[in-house]
């Protein structure tokens, strides 16, 4: 007997007779063969108790220098959100966090009504019609993206633009040499998706189009410019997207894109070390039945009651198998549900402030930086949330000093770039500390270089 | 529709299609056992008017909730016509699989094919 | 009582919960130019905390949870997730680590991934592991990636991938979306893989074969080194899919069957609670000669510490962001340290335990009219089939499911594996008492006796739930995924 199982002798005399084996060791032998049996404990350690557990946990978390322990502007696809309590308490709640996927809608109608609620917030946030109730992550909803327009139009080349967050473009390489089709890349200039060389790469041949708005560098794309190049070719247009932008960024619905796909992180999770998040797939009328992923739908009941199903499951791979528009099973649902009461949290009103908060702090700070010796603008794009710097410095270095400082710059980009990102939680105060800590470590690593030199 | 019925003026193929032939054009359909099998018919994803089917092959899929099925066609030739009324009623497939639930006309390329195709009774004796 | 309303339905115009930060720098016009910025908002609610509080616990309540009560699902393995888990996962130096924090400063982090890699890699029997992948599928999708991968290094194209008629649906779809060729195997008498199909189908063109064991119908197959043997010897790859690890801890391990990749459920086998839908997390463990192909990034040993290693030229590149899903980790890791080698070995012995007892009292209940689809022991769950419940008694194995909610258990798995007709897949874990399997069990003899009073009663239920049997046909024929809004 362990702590969580509970055999007394007694239990276990009244079973086996009931089975009608003489001990557990008979039932294992019965069945598995000889020549398989382990025959030896696992060389793994004693159990502890819950004790020794959280202190052997709290030690390991301890060794690490979270968003609690430095004042941080490292981003690149995850930030440092705030997340409301109200967030916590619900997602903690047992009958959102240990119930199974919803099979049995009768006593599920709280995840699926969640689950409805959240594909009407991302319809909205993205402005397109249809939402599943999530994906895995950003990246892989972009893979994702591709094999929706693989089977939707069976054309073999993929032209993605070099502004995709880096992981996007790997998981998009990896997943695309599975379903056999080649990744073209185009690269950027001053910044964004150069737009002659994203024209010649789109023909006939084209069967997706990805861009990331705004992209890696932080820079705001023309999406709907880049949008209308591929529409004369087959190629579904697809668009990975910062949610907490769509306050003030004009959403992909209405530029003209097909599929909108992205990382929910900052939508009421944690950063959690990369995961679990979730991602958000959105996408026209036309590429309903081609959705991955489960989709909630609105029905009645019996007694003409309002409520929700599991719906179009003929796409799911549980039914469609090898025809299935995905593999995917179990998805992200209570990361889905921080999303939505996140997003019901800021509201219509919250999301667009947010917004302007974001675009004028982050103004603010790529001018104080870009005026310090040293650091200029890797592009003058305009940016929302995250931009991007050149040093005259060896940039890990950079970064090292202001660590010690208790300040993480951001990303150390090639070239010795950085890219810096800003959340709410950022005020003033910390983009000055920044612009200091920043400027004086530059400062620093010049004069060590010259000296050395 | 309530009980099984199976037509004596039209030919099965064994995988549950049916065929109502009028001279070289022949209209397409599944059979009562098909639509009882799938249950609810849901959905019904047409193929184009023009595109060609082969006998033997599947040239659609009807959807129920919890189920996809292959439509096979019995002859080859050419699509003249699909019912689009199913896309709004696709239940008329269970309702009347042999009169309003049709889902295809076809031009036939080689009318000798129905030979090869069972007869009411034949079909009747493979659901045993 | 009225209809329920979404969020999208309640509140007021002008109410809200957040409050933005003030803004502290001088503000500046222009820095958008206006053909990039959004003219109307998105209609996301106007509410305020206390009403989205009440809205959402309300809905909880309409929800049925493993914490409430027994959920027998087969193929899920339900067992109970621990409250520790959710304490230690919530430690701010875990929660609030970003994922590209410099490793150096991330120790603690990566020591428990290295640590839960080597767990894995002793409960499975293979040496190298990737923590990547999201959940099962995801798992299962880089298995066949890598298994391409092997063998066009080798300059072979190989086609095909062999899975029984029994596997679970996220087989078959992952293949197709891996490039290559579904070929099914058969079925024996007994409930296992047909030798002789398999080695008619075992070929040069077959580059795996996707099995699990115990299968989906809760047996294990006795000829799987015979198995291993036919697939090694066409120089084909061997894939476990480990939903069902929980029947085999501390007793055989898929890689002394001879499998050579294997993925782990951790929303199974591991605590991680399912959360309504996930997350979840699918982390494979492979043989030497896989190892190569393995995702970037990897946790490797360097300096007396740990770091992350993108540098791997045969990899297979990466399925996700940053190194998967970290919090599940935390969760897993707790669970492997409070158990240790004894705990987990009695985790799987009580869970085949459990599920022979339950079947034992079923037989008892109910044995004829619910037989057991195949063998007399099965492992960690079984497969009963309502075949003859459905002739005798005019109910199918939907209305007993439906029927059992009313009574307040979630019903086992109902129609899969597709094998079975009128399939009823029954998996208690390790975590239920006998009481519970004992309750469950009269459960079903109560709905059995009651329809051969009345099959009517249970052919119209559920009657105690929040909503009763819906139209899920009409939501398919006409679908409506969103909420309008005016």
């Amino acid at each position: 007997m362990s702590r969580y199982t509970a055999v007394t002798p007694d239990d276990l005399r009244e079973m086996l007779a009931t089975i009608g084996v003489g001990s557990i060791d008979e039932l294992f032998d019965r069945q598995i063969p000889a020549g398989v049996r382990l025959g030896r404990r696992f060389d793994l350690p004693a159990g502890m108790p819950e004790q020794a557990v959280y202190e052997h946990l709290r030690d390991l978390a301890g060794q690490n220098t979270s968003t609690e322990d430095e004042v941080t502007f490292l981003g690149a696809g995850m930030y440092d959100t705030y997340v409301p309590a109200i967030v916590d308490m619900l997602m903690e709640r047992s009958e959102f966090l240990t119930p199974y996927t919803p099979y049995q809608p009768e006593i599920s109608q709280g995840g699926l009504q969640v689950m409805f609620e959240y594909q009407t917030a991302i319809s909205e946030l993205t402005a397109l019609p249809v939402s599943n109730a999530s994906v895995y992550e950003g990246p892989s909803a972009v893979g994702a993206a591709g094999y929706l327009a693989k089977l939707a139009n069976g054309r073999s080349k993929l032209v993605a633009s070099a502004g995709l967050h880096p992981h996007s473009r790997e998981t998009l390489r990896t997943m695309a040499t599975g379903y056999d089709m080649e990744v073209v890349e185009v690269p950027l200039r001053d910044g964004v998706t150069a737009a002659d060389a994203w024209a010649s790469a789109i023909d006939a041949d084209t069967s997706a189009v990805f861009v990331q708005q705004p992209n890696f560098l932080g820079a705001v794309e023309d999406v709907e410019a880049l949008m209308t190049a591929a529409k004369d070719s087959p190629a579904v247009c697809v668009a990975q997207v910062d949610p907490l932008t769509l306050g003030i960024l004009k959403p992909p619905g209405e530029c003209g894109v097909d599929v909108a796909v992205g990382e929910g992180q900052q939508l009421g999770n944690r950063l959690d070390y990369g995961g679990p998040s979730f991602g958000f797939f959105a996408a026209t009328e036309a590429y309903l039945r081609r959705m991955p992923g489960r989709i909630a739908g609105e029905t009645r009941d019996v007694d003409g009651k309002r409520g929700f199903v599991l719906t179009l499951q003929t796409r799911e791979q549980h039914i469609r198998r090898e025809k299935a528009t995905s593999n995917i099973c179990t998805a992200q649902a209570l990361n889905a549900l921080g999303g939505v009461v996140y997003l019901s949290w800021l509201g219509r009103r919250g999301i667009v402030e947010l917004g302007e908060l974001l675009l004028q702090r982050t103004a603010y700070a790529r001018e104080a930086l870009t005026a310090l010796d040293g650091v200029e603008a890797l592009h003058e794009q305009p940016v929302v949330r995250e931009f991007a710097l050149k040093l005259d410095a060896p940039v890990e270095r950079v970064i090292a000093r202001c660590q010690e400082q208790g300040v993480n710059p951001g990303l150390a980009l090639d070239d010795d770039g950085l890219l810096v990102a800003l959340s709410e939680r950022r005020p003033r105060a910390d983009i000055d500390r920044l612009a200091d800590v920043l400027g004086t470590a530059v400062a620093a690593e010049r004069r060590r270089v010259e000296v050395s030199a | 529709m309530a009980d099984a019925s199976y037509p004596d003026d039209l030919l099965y193929h064994a995988e549950h299609d049916w065929v109502r032939l009028d001279g070289d054009t022949a209209t397409f359909g599944i059979t009562w056992f098909a639509q009882d099998a799938l249950g609810e018919v849901v959905f019904f994803d047409p193929p184009e008017v023009g595109s060609s089917v082969t006998a033997g092959e599947s040239y659609a899929e009807v959807e129920s909730v919890k189920a996809v099925s292959d439509v096979i066609a019995p002859l080859s030739g050419e699509i003249v016509e699909v019912n689009t009324a199913l896309g709004d009623d696709p239940e008329k497939i269970n309702e009347d699989p042999y009169g309003d639930g049709w889902l295809v006309k076809v031009k036939l390329s080689d009318p000798s094919e129905k030979d090869s195709l069972l007869d009411q009774a034949a079909y009747v004796q493979t659901l045993e | 009582m009225s209809d329920t309303l979404t969020i999208f339905e309640k509140g007021r115009e002008g109410r809200r919960a957040f409050v933005a930060p003030e803004l502290d720098v001088p503000e500046k016009e222009g820095l958008l130019p206006e053909r990039f910025r959004r003219t109307e908002p998105p209609r996301l609610p106007e509410i305020s905390e206390p009403e989205i509080v009440r809205h959402y616990v309300n809905l909880s309540k309409r929800n049925f949870d493993l914490d409430s009560g027994f959920y027998p699902l087969g193929s899920c393995t339900m067992k109970h997730n621990p409250r520790l888990h959710e304490r230690v996962a919530a430690l701010p130096g875990f929660a609030r680590l970003h994922p590209l924090q410099a490793p150096e400063r991330a120790q603690g982090a990566l020591e428990l991934m290295w640590n839960l890699e080597r767990a894995l890699s002793e409960v499975s029997g293979l040496p190298h592991v990737s923590l990547q992948p999201s959940a099962g599928s995801h798992g299962e999708l880089a298995g066949v990636l890598l298994t391409r991968a092997y063998h066009e290094d080798r300059g072979q194209t190989r086609h095909k991938v062999l899975t029984p008629d029994t596997a679970h649906g996220t087989n078959p779809a992952t293949v197709t979306m891996a490039g290559l060729e579904v070929v099914k195997v058969g079925t024996n008498a007994d409930g296992g893989v047909d030798l002789d199909d398999l080695r008619a189908k075992a070929d040069e063109d077959v580059a795996l074969l996707m099995l699990t064991n115990p299968n989906t119908l809760g047996l294990f197959d006795p000829n799987i080194e015979e198995i291993a043997k036919i697939v090694h010897d066409v120089g084909a790859i061997l894939y476990y899919d480990g939903a069902n690890l929980n029947a085999v801890m501390g007793r055989t391990r898929p890689g002394d069957m001879g499998f050579d990749i294997v993925h782990f459920n951790l929303h199974k086998t591991f605590t991680q609670p399912h959360g309504g839908g996930g997350p979840g997390s699918g982390p494979i463990a492979v043989s030497d000669r896989i190892q190569p192909y393995l995702m970037v990034p990897r946790v490797v040993r360097r300096d007396g510490g740990f770091d992350l290693d993108e540098d791997a030229p045969k990899a297979i590149g990466r399925l996700r962001g940053f190194q998967g899903n970290f919090g599940t980790f935390v969760r897993s890791y707790a669970y492997i340290r409070s158990l240790g080698a004894e705990g987990l070995q009695d985790a799987s012995e009580v869970a085949v335990l459990n599920a022979n007892y339950l079947l034992a009292r079923l037989r008892q209940e109910c044995g004829d009219l619910l037989p057991v689809a195949f063998g007399e022991l099965c492992m960690h769950e079984f497969c009963l089939s309502g075949a003859p419940m459905k002739r005798e008694l005019q109910i199918k194995t939907l209305d007993l499911a439906k029927r059992l909610l009313d009574h307040g258990f979630h019903p086992p798995t109902v129609y899969f594996p597709l094998l079975v007709d009128e399939a009823l897949l029954v998996e208690p874990t390790e975590t239920e008492t006998k009481e519970t399997l004992d309750e469950f069990a009269e459960a079903v003899g109560k709905i059995l006796a009651e329809a051969r009073e009345d099959p009517e009663v249970a052919r119209n239920a559920p009657y105690d739930t929040p909503v009763r049997r819906l139209d899920e046909a009409g939501a398919a024929k006409r679908p409506v995924i969103r909420q309008p809004l005016p």
